[in-house]
């Protein structure tokens, strides 16, 4: 591509002719230049007014600008954590952080669910099966038609009204389901675990790689070996071996009631799981939408060729169709996803404490209103743009070359 | 007339849509190695008699016997006959995601097994057949509709079937793309395979056919050779049929 070598189809070819700018009204390009300029102009004039109203009131409010407050001690307490946190010594800056991690929490985990039940509903729509097809085309109109706000403050109080932990005294069940949240066991983590997930994770590296190998003998000779079984080998066979080598420890950390509510196990608090579920309900029926129009964007022709040329439907489906339809799926898709997570600022409603309803509570103590809201503004930029990055990335590894 | 058995036999085949009667008791068999000819007026039935034939619809009376196989709900006939029967539509429908090579080798590498290698061989030497071989690594949307037509062709011929069926294959090409395509289904004619066309291509029907089939409101009212039925039609139908054919070019 370089730009020394002349094409010989080109020896005849002449430079297009260089238009001078006229300073005349009527000159196409002096016109933009001076749009340009007058609308440069009048957002700089704002921003600056802004700026200079902002600092004045700041300063007749003693309010110190800055980040340093971050570093002052929160003394706010935070029902869900994922790193260790103390109300009485932790500072404003780890507070915020439990609160990004919390909105990465709803954000990562409601995509991926949504997605998927996105996807099968979307494809149920589809069915040639009465009842699914009808059921799934309620779901998309009633989820699609409610505010989400109204869906999230429903499952909320949905949950509220669940027994409280004291009415399940003397219960053997291990699983949960309280107005206090879904308490689980966990798994007492040991040694042989962390080897045996070591261990699984290499064989998944392996099966990728066995799976690659599989496919050029199959370019080669036409038949594909088996994957199945060397994936069931390396991904369970073995990982459960080394952990039963090393002495198989199996012991869980049951949730039991003391006095009035639950100790021990994993909770799932009720705020975390309505918003998650209501965003994920809410989000699925619009991705549903997305799936199916896709789908149907390829035309009938195309499954029939791919039929009429002896491809059984599963075959067609991700050798001919799926690759047609993703490329209309996602962009839109993509919207969703940053839907999704900007619609989890809605936590605020019903308590759930993300980046939105930490740095709220922040702004009101330290009336730092400046830098709470840049905290908020700049979280979700980061996550929309990384999703949008991924997204773009992947839609450009799918798309098709020509058409 | 061939001693072996027919390469397709319909029995009083009928088939509704609704409570809307297209085909009725369809009878007509087709000899190995014979080339037959339909024609009819327009919403005649002629794309779902052809479309039966290969189940991409299913007929609800009667019997439809193909190479052998009947065709039932059994999903391993169904196999079978999609592998020895392939298809050609009036709108082409080359997958446009993947190149005309691509196009050409998908169905023999994923249903016939076939390494790779020995695919796009064999995909080269039909696209050489259909004249086009230049073309492999372009995308179905660079070509020409004349073109597209002759890849479809190759990619149905890539499976090896013993009968190919084609439904109004010119109808949607410009006329100087038409003896193009036409060409290509005479040479393929001339191999000797067995063919099953709808098409109101007369010069075609005269050249190659060994017998023409003229389909009115669901029923075949008329068949014989070209020429007889072309110079000598018996019944009203299929004379003002031709009529209005000849008045149409
Ligand atoms: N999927 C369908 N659902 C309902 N009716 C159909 C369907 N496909 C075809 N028909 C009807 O069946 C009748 C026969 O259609 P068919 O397509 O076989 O006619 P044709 O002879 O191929 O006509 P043309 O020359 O226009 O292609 C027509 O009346 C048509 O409207
Ligand atoms: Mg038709």
């Amino acid at each position: 591509m370089s730009g020394s070598i002349i094409d010989p189809r080109l020896a005849n070819a002449r430079a297009a002719p260089k238009r001078g700018m006229q300073l005349s009204w009527s000159d196409p390009v002096f016109r933009n230049i001076i749009w340009q300029t007058l609308i440069v102009g009048l957002i700089a004039g704002v921003i600056w007014y802004l700026a200079a109203n902002t600092v004045r009131n700041l300063e007749v409010r003693h309010i110190a600008t800055g980040l340093g407050f971050l570093s002052n001690t929160a003394g706010i307490p935070i029902a869900e954590t994922l790193i260790p946190y103390d109300p009485a010594t932790s500072t404003w800056g780890r507070a915020i952080a439990e609160g990004i991690l919390n909105t990465l929490k709803v954000a990562l985990v409601g995509i991926v669910l949504s997605t998927i039940l996105g996807t099968l509903i979307g494809i149920g729509r589809l069915s040639k099966n009465w009842l699914v097809a009808k059921l799934t085309a309620v779901y998309v109109e009633v989820l699609r038609d409610l505010p989400l706000l109204l869906q999230l403050l429903f499952w909320y109080s949905l949950l509220q009204g669940l027994p409280g932990p004291r009415d399940f005294r003397g219960s053997t069940s291990i699983v949960f389901l309280t107005s206090r949240g879904l308490r689980l066991p966990l798994l007492n983590w040991e040694d042989a675990h962390s080897w045996a997930l070591v261990v699984f994770v290499v064989g998944l590296i392996g099966t990728f790689l066995w799976n690659r190998a599989a496919n050029k003998k199959q370019d080669a000779t036409g038949t594909k070996p088996a994957v199945w079984p060397v994936a069931l080998g390396l991904l369970i066979v073995l990982p459960v071996l080394v952990w039963a080598a090393m002495g198989a420890p199996w012991t869980l950390d049951v949730p039991v009631l003391k006095g009035f509510n639950m100790v021990g196990g994993g909770t799932i608090t009720p705020e975390y799981f309505a918003l998650l579920f209501g965003l994920v309900l809410y989000t699925a029926s619009y991705i549903a939408e997305i799936v199916r129009s896709g789908i149907q964007a390829v035309p009938k022709g195309q499954w029939e060729a791919a039929g009429a040329l002896g491809l059984h439907p599963f075959a067609v489906l991700r050798l001919v169709v799926l690759p047609q339809a993703l490329r209309v799926i996602i962009p839109p898709m993509t919207s969703q996803f940053l839907n999704l997570t900007k619609n989890s600022s809605l936590a605020v409603a019903i308590g759930f404490q993300d980046v939105v309803s930490v740095s709220g509570t922040m702004l009101n103590q330290t009336g730092q209103a400046i830098e709470g809201v840049a905290i908020i503004m700049l979280t979700f930029l980061a996550f929309s743009l990384s999703i949008s990055l991924f997204m773009n990335w992947y839609n450009a590894r799918i798309a098709l070359v020509e058409r | 007339m061939a001693t072996e058995a027919p390469a397709i036999v319909l029995d009083k085949v009928n088939k509704w849509y609704g409570a809307m009667h297209v085909l009725r008791d369809v009878t007509m068999n087709v000899a190995q190695k014979e080339r037959v000819v339909v024609c009819g007026p327009s919403g005649s039935g002629k794309s779902t008699m052809i479309r039966c034939i290969n189940r991409l619809e299913t007929h609800q009376e009667g019997k439809i016997i193909v190479d052998g196989t009947e065709l039932t709900d059994d999903l391993r006939a169904l196999d079978t006959i999609r592998r020895e029967v392939g298809m050609v539509f009036q709108s082409f429908n080359l997958f446009p995601h993947l190149t005309i090579l691509e196009n050409c080798t998908l169905a023999p590498i994923s249903v016939r097994k076939m390494p790779k290698a020995e695919a796009e061989e064999l995909a080269m030497d039909f696209l050489r057949k259909v004249k086009i071989p230049e073309q492999a690594k372009k995308f179905p949307g660079q070509l020409s509709g004349g073109q597209q037509q002759r890849v479809a062709i190759a990619r149905a011929l890539c499976m090896k079937p013993k009968i190919m069926l084609f439904d109004e294959p010119t109808s949607a090409l410009d006329p100087e793309m038409i003896k193009e395509v036409l060409d290509t289904m005479v040479g393929l004619a001339e191999s000797g395979m067995t063919m099953v066309c709808v098409t109101h291509e007369m010069g075609f029907a005269r050249m190659v056919a060994d017998r023409v089939v003229f389909m009115d409101r669901g029923e075949i009212v008329e068949q014989g050779t070209p020429t007889a039925m072309f110079e000598t039609p018996q019944t009203d139908r299929l004379k003002l049929f031709l009529s209005q054919i000849l008045r149409g070019h």
